[in-house]
């Protein structure tokens, strides 16, 4: 399918210019100037991507993002596997989420690890219309009883907490008194904050902060001898196993690994990040927060990082590395030359098959970039990419490390725009999510579920790296695609069409 | 090393080499502070008992793995069913994300729908600019023949008035005036995904019947001899609705599906997109306020729905999702009732080939003992079947059942000698579920995806029928209705006994005597 590679980057502009003008007709007049200031396509040396970012999707359009509750309870809280998380209000956001996004972790369910598990306070109209502290607070005496294991409760607040006037932050508070000082964390994280997931991330990382740092006796001893070597792993959710296969990288270069954020991830390990020597990043959209804020308080430093593709593998474990004395950066090296093998015999398995495909991707606030060179390291080229919320630092990371002259950008992409893009620039491969799955899979599209891994992983690490280049070449190489017309339809210029 | 690129090795693989598993263990042991094995140990032991049991039903605030979902749910399944119908979600967005993944991850299909994405500023001021932005860009972008609204909690909390702000919306010329925008009110809060069903269809009907929210003149029921139906929330809607369109065919009915997406969630690879598919056309919404008389498979998906159809005249029937012979018996012999049309021959042979595989087969599920959890219907309907293949629903759970429906599923056991041992837990979740599989435990286990932690934890075989069903595909391909459907579901049911049978008796030299060939 691809078009593309016959056409000169001036022309592809030119093509993907056209592109945006024409989407952008379909709205009346006042959306068309808002979504024009989301739409681009990037330029050579620039900054950033030249979209804006972060602000309100536009009602009725069918933008792709969720809410702040999502980005708390989904991404940064629901993995800690040894507390658990209520979902406070209605039972809908809740079940929605149920066991979804695919956070491994080791652990008896139920007993002492709940994170498959749906806790919810069920709100009904009697909570609603006169409040729900007292119920929340029997529930936390009820959840003690029957779940003595607990190490600890999150409260994930749904829309009504915050209209009704609700004081979880009292109720926690009493409740953790009562519980000998047991961690309780009361997160504001209504689905009406913010503009998407991404205040959730930011509400998450500061009730650690609030919650769970500032509750830190100052002289506690830790649990473990500290070492020179002690590092954490800030924003990897564990999706397919990824933070496991990223970890043991880590500790095979030399490093030790002392906590998990937040992917079979505890709160033990949430409690001795503040004696890391070095947090590595990966996930920076949802975890910079607490970052940011661990320098400061503690001095701890900060290193993002990639580990999808060898390439990005290489530059990554070299780049932590640099943090630290000749034995780890010798480890570093040790660990790239021991996994050189198994990489060469994966892209010789696959780069002849996947050589000059393309890939239009739309993830969360990190992937968007961060796969592109994995794709890179199979010979595949990614022409257009986006972030369901990202901020500008994200389009100026992805503008300066990533992405290539040309390259389509369209931030909080609407269903419409997905489709008519997709449409016209014939890509090979799509990513994206579960929404937008069947979507390009109906128009004879292949496509990876970019956020679940669709339902395969690790992709983070060498290991996963194997795995993500088998999976690229079973979607786009499966002769499925083949027999979406009828051998009877087909015309000489197979034209794609979306709804109209 | 244990990854290769000649067999790439998958995550329920790679983490079992020994490299990961002693990372993993140190990982436990240094860092996370675990609870003493021993400890653990007793507690799982522990919450298998009757004490534990106790406390867990003694439960007033807390509720853990429930099954039910939220009204919008239920709302946009509806919406769908219509002819080029968008579902408009007014509210904050993250809650349609749930609603399209949730569908999606389902039906193996795409899911469109779109919300009005408030956010704080919606929160004071109300949401009706986004109303009206909403509208007119969904109406402009998607050119749906009709957008069907609904409402989050938050839009429900604050007190959003969807007729005023449709109205004001149309003043505004977000749509035209003449333009279809039905409504339902769907708080999250009060009752479930069929409490959703129920108002969305409601309002449907309603609008096409009762003037356009004043807009146009009402109808004036014209009784003709058409049958109007409604399926309820199904996650077999596909394979059902076709079934019940097979039905009335060979019975010669004139009929009108009322929310029929049994093509919207089963359209083809092709080459092209279809946002909408099939559906009941506005014409026929309209023109089913004549209808001679209105069917309900389920009837808690249309509490409110068949008052407002019998006010218009027509005789309402409603069932509780019949599986199974004696369940589709009623209903076949209730369309013949209304109809005065015979039940042909045709039927009767599909009836009797169900009777003939439930006697081929029934000696495999005799004395059984079954749990049940799901929809209040589902139930109900599942309930009927087993006692009928002489097995025992020992345990029947609805999350969204309340005591109305209790007593209804008790009236079905003590239909039967095989009810007499059987229990009914309206308003209880899986977490209850799972006390009672500890310290009544049955053979198998009926429900939805969900219920295979409970398969893991007390070791109860899961046999998925229900939604959502995530792990396994395309079964909402497959009818549960009508004849053929009560011999899916048999089939379903036995194939996961006789896999049992086959697992229990299949270790060399100890129980393979009876690995028989022969079943
Ligand atoms: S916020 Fe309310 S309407 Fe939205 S998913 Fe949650 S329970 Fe359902
Ligand atoms: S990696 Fe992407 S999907 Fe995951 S939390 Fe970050 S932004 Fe979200």
């Amino acid at each position: 399918m691809s078009v593309i590679e016959k056409q000169s980057v001036a022309e592809i502009k030119a093509r993907n210019k056209e592109l945006i003008a024409e989407v952008l007709k379909v709205y009346p007049e006042k959306t068309a100037k808002r979504r024009a200031k989301h739409l681009n396509v990037h330029e050579n040396g620039k900054s950033d991507c030249g979209v804006k970012s972060n602000i309100k999707s536009i009602p009725g359009v069918m933008t792709i993002r969720g809410c702040a509750y999502a980005g708390s309870k989904g991404v940064v809280w629901g993995p800690i596997k040894d507390m658990i998380h209520i979902s406070h209000g209605p039972v809908g956001c809740g079940q929605y989420s149920w066991a979804a996004r695919r956070n491994y972790y080791i652990g008896t369910t139920g007993i002492d690890t709940f994170v498959t598990m749906q806790f919810t306070s069920d709100f009904q109209e009697k909570d609603i219309v006169f409040g729900g502290d007292k119920k929340l607070a029997k529930i936390m005496d009820e959840i003690q009883e029957l779940f003595p294991l607990n190490n600890g409760i999150t409260v994930q607040s749904e829309c009504p907490i915050g209209l009704i006037g609700d004081d979880i932050e009292a109720v926690s508070k009493v409740k953790s008194k009562e519980y000998d000082g047991k961690t309780i964390v009361p997160v504001r994280c209504e689905g009406f904050r913010g503009v998407s997931q991404s205040l959730g991330h930011h509400i998450a990382n500061d009730a650690i902060r609030d919650w769970v740092f500032d509750k830190l006796p100052a002289d506690a001893a830790p649990r473990f001898e500290p070492s020179d070597y002690d590092v954490a792993i800030i924003g990897d959710y564990n999706i397919g196993g990824d933070a496991w296969s990223s970890r043991i990288l880590l500790e095979e270069m030399g490093l030790r690994v002392i906590a998990q954020w937040s992917g079979d991830g505890s709160l033990a390990e949430l409690e001795a990040t503040p004696k890391a020597k070095l947090n590595v990043l990966h996930c920076y959209r949802s975890m910079n927060y607490i970052s940011r804020h661990m320098e400061e308080k503690y001095n701890i430093p900060w290193c993002e990082y990639n580990f999808f593709g060898p390439s990005k593998i290489a530059e990554s474990l070299r780049k932590i590395a640099s943090y630290f004395d000749d034995k780890i950066k010798e480890g570093a090296e040790r660990v790239i030359a021991k996994y050189q093998p198994l990489m060469d015999a994966v892209i010789a398995k696959y780069r002849p098959r996947l050589e000059g495909k393309t890939v239009m991707l739309f993830v969360g606030g990190l992937r968007p970039r961060h796969v592109i060179g994995a794709y890179e390291d199979l010979g595949m080229e990614v022409v257009g990419t986006g972030y369901e919320f990202g901020h500008n630092d994200d389009y100026q990371r992805t503008a300066q490390h990533y992405v290539k002259d040309g390259t389509l950008i369209y931030d909080d992409v609407t269903g419409y725009e997905f489709e008519k893009f997709v449409e016209k620039v014939q890509p090979d491969l799509v990513g994206s999510g579960i929404k937008e799955k069947y979507v390009f899979q109906k128009m004879g599209v292949p496509f990876r579920q970019m956020h679940s891994w669709d339902y395969s992983g690790p992709y983070h690490g060498y290991d996963g790296f194997a795995i993500f280049a088998r999976d690229m070449d079973m979607a786009i190489n499966s002769p499925v695609w083949k027999m979406a017309k009828a051998p009877w339809k087909q015309a000489p210029k197979p034209l794609l069409q979306a709804a109209e | 090393m244990t990854q290769s690129a000649e067999h790439v090795l998958d995550h329920f693989e790679l983490f079992r080499g020994p490299e990961y598993q002693q990372m993993l263990a140190n990982k436990k042991k240094m860092f996370e502070n675990p609870r003493d094995p021993a400890e653990v140990e007793r507690i799982r032991e522990w919450a298998k008992t009757p004490e534990y049991r106790e406390k867990n039903f003694a439960r007033e605030a807390l509720t853990v793995n429930p099954a039910k979902a939220c009204q919008p749910l239920g709302a946009v399944f509806v919406a769908v069913g219509f002819e080029k119908t968008l579902p408009f979600v007014h509210g904050s967005q993250g809650c349609v994300a749930y609603y399209r993944s949730h569908l999606s991850r389902h039906f193996k299909e795409p899911s469109s729908c779109v919300s009005s994405s408030m956010t704080e500023d919606a929160a004071v001021f109300g949401g009706l600019n986004n109303m009206i932005d909403g509208l007119a860009n969904a109406y402009n972008m998607y050119k749906p023949k009709m957008i069907a609204v609904s409402t989050t909690c938050m839009a429900e909390v604050i007190g959003d008035d969807l007729n005023a702000f449709i109205k004001t919306s149309k003043e505004k010329g977000s749509v035209p005036a003449e333009y279809d925008v039905p409504f339902a009110h769907t708080p999250a809060f009060v009752g479930s995904h069929v409490t959703g069903y129920d108002n969305a269809m409601k309002g449907i009907l309603e609008h096409f019947w009762d003037g356009k929210a004043g807009t146009a003149p009402k109808l004036e029921r014209v009784p003709n001899e058409k049958i109007n139906f409604i399926g309820g929330f199904d996650g077999y809607t596909v394979g059902n609705i076709r079934e019940v369109k097979h039905i009335f065919e060979e019975m010669g009915i004139e009929y009108t599906i009322l929310g029929d997406n049994s093509n919207v969630f089963d359209t083809p690879t092709d080459g092209e997109f279809r946002m909408y598919d099939g559906g009941t056309t506005l014409e026929e919404a309209a023109n089913a306020v004549h209808a001679k008389a209105t069917i309900s498979m389920q009837h808690y998906c249309t509490e409110k729905t068949l008052p407002l159809i019998k006010n218009h005249g027509q005789e309402v029937v409603s069932f509780h999702h019949p599986v199974g012979v004696t369940g589709t018996d009623a209903f076949v012999m209730a369309l013949s009732r209304i109809t005065g049309k015979e039940i042909p021959e045709s039927i009767a042979l599909e009836r009797g080939r169900l009777v003939d595989a439930i006697a081929d087969s029934s000696a495999h599920i005799h004395g059984k003992k079954f749990a049940i959890y799901g929809d209040p219907d589902l139930c109900l309907g599942l309930a009927a079947f087993l006692l009928e293949l002489g097995a025992e629903p020992t345990h029947v759970l609805a999350t969204n059942g309340n005591k109305d429906w209790a007593e209804k599923v008790q009236a079905v056991f003590d239909s039967s000698p095989f009810g007499k041992n059987c229990h009914v837990y309206p308003g209880k979740d899986l977490w209850h579920m799972r006390s009672l599989l500890f310290t009544e435990p049955v053979d198998f286990l009926i429900g939805n995806t969900y219920g295979k932690y409970l398969e893991r934890d007390t070791g109860t075989p899961l046999i998925r029928i229900g939604f959502p069903i995530f792990d396994r595909h395309h079964k909402h391909r497959y009818p549960v209705w009508g004849y053929q459907g009560g011999l899916n579901v048999l089939v379903t049911i036995l194939d996961k006994i006789f896999d049992e049978i086959d697992r229990n008796t299949n270790v060399p030299a100890k129980s393979d005597y009876s690995f028989d060939i022969i079943r």
